[in-house]
């Protein structure tokens, strides 16, 4: 025993010292290529990694809770303002993009289907169309930013107060809802309204962007067959996000788009 | 104090450092820089902050020379606000947030459950590279000119009124806190599905309940201060107005969401050093912690209470008469389980057989110390002294009690405490009881002064000051200096250690943690068989029976 430890434990010392280990072998046994060697079982890791992925969705939980609590704060000190910014929205667009939204985790979940059942082409095709509506959901978003860019609706550096103090200059809304126009002190906030606006739709479209690459570089392994011999947990993981991302988007599009519209 | 000792070292003559271990298994830079083994990210990380912490130490240096004399002459007053903004940003961020947790928090935890590694190896490792990309932005920010906002970013003053580096600061924490989210996320997950058979949820060390609350706090509180920074840099670059009066928002809740973190955050610093104490404390004592179950409990009843006292901090900015007394009667609840811990640690102490090594002298340190800057915080926390105290050097003496004097000195006591167990070699004992001595009397020195100054009325943040407060700021900066050679010292004797200190043989202390069954330094996978919890955890009696049955085996072999 060359470096006979003091305390040692007991009878099952050896267990516990590589230097005397006779059964260090019996260490590597079978088990599948993906299984990373501190696990035990292929169902421990897949576990570990669908648990830090509930954990890391609950951490975007709290990231977007910051914005929704500035929201919820503001909405209820400037309602009006809230309201009169809500109707500057297009409807249209939203509801677009939300069906959007809601097709491609289908098409995301019956990409988790494919892997999990081994199929190969059904995944590399599930995950494409994911990646599509992806795209069509960013790209009818830089429709609507444009739209806010023209009527001046940009907080910041471009931005004016006219379609709040005189509704009548922007006649296609002013048909619709018939808006009373805002005293200045209130129509201001309306700045506010499109600041929380631009953040949570700018972050939620952020997340998306780094959906779409990942979906890229999945699409790129599926094709060589990676996750459909198994190991199923990144296409799993995904899911997890994609689908959250998609919930935010609905709650974003209740919140902005929808509540109080029309009273 | 000598003569009394429980230290067993191997036959010195004989003894050698075991030639297969987590440092000699692989050789050269890339080895280090593409591990997965939470071993050696630990150290990589140990090495990283203790850079940092000397750089806000020079920090912290200058703002005491500074504060040696009435007049502003060392440096220009803007020089002075970027200096202690950047001593905050740096020790709070790159030291004191991943100071216990992610050095010996990453080191023990797998050994201390049974398991090989931590549940995401790689997401361990991204967590290093994203601090070292936070701290390098740290360091350009000051290179380029530095911030003067104070840690705290208080808005319109960053979004509007200063022109320095507030962005680049700004995404160095969004970027080092990212790398705290990613060691909580792993430590949770680690703890819930690592564990070894037979360890049960009450046979885990309290260091491993301490972290496991902790990592609560990093990941849910993290997120928000990262939103927080988002929507002030997106204030600052493109001008939304969630901050902004002009446009009608708020500056108050820029407060109510940089605090939701940040005074989370001072437990996210304490909690890990709490669980190093319960250590400590049950090993130098021979004794099971006193009411395991409560000091368990009472890690988790700090992260919840945590979440919910945040605007004490905003007493004097304008909230709600009625928010104050809420938060001010949460605030005083927070001391419950705190207090039950430092109960605890006392009555483990009683009748049990107490040794003065240097990682108990450090303990009894944290507990003095800590139990001043929590009472202190019960002034603070009540709303009528608050108004007369707050932004005085009151707070400052209250927040430096508890984590230069609590979590400098439980994070010491760690690192003593483990060395043979991350090296194989001890550290020389009277030059560490030494400095152990030093650093008290150092600290002591420094930050008692401050509350008499903050009782006064010194202001602080400020780099002048009437002459009658000169006398006690010299007591203060005076203290500074022996402080930092407290702080240099181990330094020097750790690193002499590491070549020329005794073999420690697997477990120094006869403690009973699982890490101290393994061979010192461990080996890459920890243990060569899974270990399996048969007994509760600081079970002497069960370390006894055990180093009996290994002196019976021995004998018929020797002879």
């Amino acid at each position: 025993m060359p470096d006979s430890p003091a305390i040692a434990h007991g009878a099952e010392r050896s267990v516990y010292n590589a230097d005397n280990a006779d059964n260090a072998d019996n260490l590597h046994v079978e088990h599948p290529p993906y299984l990373r060697h501190h696990f035990n079982s292929t169902e421990q890791q897949a576990d570990t990694s669908s648990f830090a992925m509930w954990l890391f969705l609950l951490t975007e939980v709290m990231f977007f809770g910051g914005l929704f609590t500035a929201y919820l704060i503001y909405r209820n000190w400037y309602y009006p303002a809230f309201v009169a910014g809500s109707h500057q929205l297009n409807v249209i667009w939203g509801t677009t993009n939300t069906v959007v939204l809601i097709l491609s985790s289908f098409t995301m979940a019956m990409g988790v289907w494919c892997a999990e059942t081994g199929r190969r082409k059904g995944l590399v095709l599930s995950l494409s169309l994911t990646f599509i509506l992806g795209l069509a959901f960013l790209g009818i978003k830089t429709i609507e930013y444009h739209e806010k860019w023209e009527k001046h609706h940009v907080p910041g550096f471009h931005y004016s107060l006219s379609s709040f103090t005189e509704p009548q200059s922007d006649p296609a809304i002013y048909a619709e809802y018939h808006d009373k126009p805002l005293a200045p002190d209130m129509a201001r906030h309306t700045e506010l309204y499109f600041s929380l606006y631009f953040a949570m739709t700018g972050m939620h479209a952020l997340h998306m962007i780094i959906g779409i690459g990942i979906l890229g570089f999945m699409i790129f392994r599926a094709r060589a067959g990676a996750y459909t011999s198994g190991h199923v947990t990144f296409v799993e993981n995904f899911g997890l996000y994609w689908h959250f991302v998609d919930i935010v988007w609905i709650y974003l599009f209740a919140l902005l788009y929808l509540i109080s519209r029309h009273q | 104090m000598s003569t009394n000792t429980i230290v067993s070292l191997p036959d010195q003559s004989t003894a050698r450092i075991p030639k297969d271990n987590f440092i000699t298994r692989e050789n050269g830079l890339l080895s280090w820089l593409l591990t997965g083994d939470h071993k050696r990210i630990a150290i990589l990380y140990l090495i990283s902050i203790t850079f940092f912490f000397f750089i806000g130490g020079a920090l912290a240096g200058l703002i005491r020379l500074e504060l040696l004399t009435p007049q502003a002459d060392l440096m220009a007053t803007d020089t002075y606000n970027k200096v202690f903004t950047m001593h905050g940003v740096i020790m709070i961020f790159f030291f004191l947030v991943p100071s216990v947790p992610a050095t010996l928090g990453n080191f023990l935890i797998p050994m201390m459950i049974g398991a090989k590694d931590l549940a995401l190896p790689k997401i361990n490792l991204l967590s290093w590279y994203l601090y070292m990309a936070g701290g390098i932005l740290a360091i350009y920010t000051m290179a380029s000119g530095g911030v003067d906002t104070g840690w705290t970013f208080t808005t319109p003053l960053s979004t509007h009124y200063v022109n320095t580096n507030v962005l680049t600061t700004g995404l160095a924490v969004f970027v080092a806190g990212f790398s705290s989210i990613f060691t909580g996320l792993n430590f949770i997950v680690t703890i819930h599905k690592m564990r070894a058979p037979g360890m049960t949820w009450f046979r885990l060390p309290l260091f491993v309940w301490a972290h496991y609350a902790a990592s609560i706090l990093m990941v849910l509180g993290t997120p928000v201060l990262a939103i927080a920074i988002v929507l002030v840099a997106l204030e600052r670059t493109i001008g939304i107005g969630i901050f902004d009066p002009a446009k009608g928002g708020d500056p108050l809740l820029f407060q109510h969401l940089f605090w939701f973190y940040s005074h989370p955050a001072v437990y996210i610093m304490i909690l890990p050093g709490m669980g190093v104490i319960s250590e400590v404390i049950s090993t130098f004592s021979r004794k099971r912690v006193f009411g395991y179950t409560a000091v368990a409990f009472s890690s988790v009843a700090i992260a919840v209470f945590g979440f919910f006292v945040w605007a004490h901090h905003m007493f004097i900015m304008g909230i709600s008469n009625y928010a104050v007394l809420v938060f001010s009667l949460l605030t005083m609840l927070v001391a419950v389980p705190s207090a039950i811990k430092i109960f605890n640690w006392a009555f483990t102490l009683y009748k049990g057989s107490i040794t003065f090594e240097t990682p108990m002298l450090y303990a009894f340190g944290f507990m003095g110390l800590f139990t001043i800057g929590g009472m202190t915080g019960v002034f603070l926390g009540a709303s009528g002294t608050d108004i007369h105290l707050t932004e005085t050097y009151f707070i400052v003496a209250h927040f430096h009690f508890v984590m230069v004097g609590g979590m400098l000195m439980a994070f010491l006591s760690g690192i003593h405490f483990w060395w043979p167990k991350i090296t194989g070699r001890m550290y020389p004992e009277k030059l560490s009881q030494l400095a152990a001595l030093v650093t008290f009397i150092g600290f002591n020195l420094t930050f008692f002064p401050q509350f008499i100054l903050g009782v006064l009325g010194m202001p602080r943040r400020y780099a002048s000051y009437p002459p009658e407060f000169q006398i006690l700021n010299v007591f203060s900066t005076a203290g500074a200096t022996i402080l930092g050679v407290g702080y240099m010292l181990p330094v020097l004797y750790l690193l002499w250690s590491l070549k020329y200190g005794e073999i420690a043989g697997n477990n120094p202390w006869q403690a009973t943690g699982l890490e101290w069954q393994t061979q010192s330094p461990p080996i890459t996978e920890n243990f060569v068989v899974m270990p399996v919890m048969d007994h509760e955890a600081y079970d002497y009696e069960w370390l006894e029976s055990q180093n009996q049955a290994q002196q019976q085996e021995e004998v018929p072999s020797a002879g």
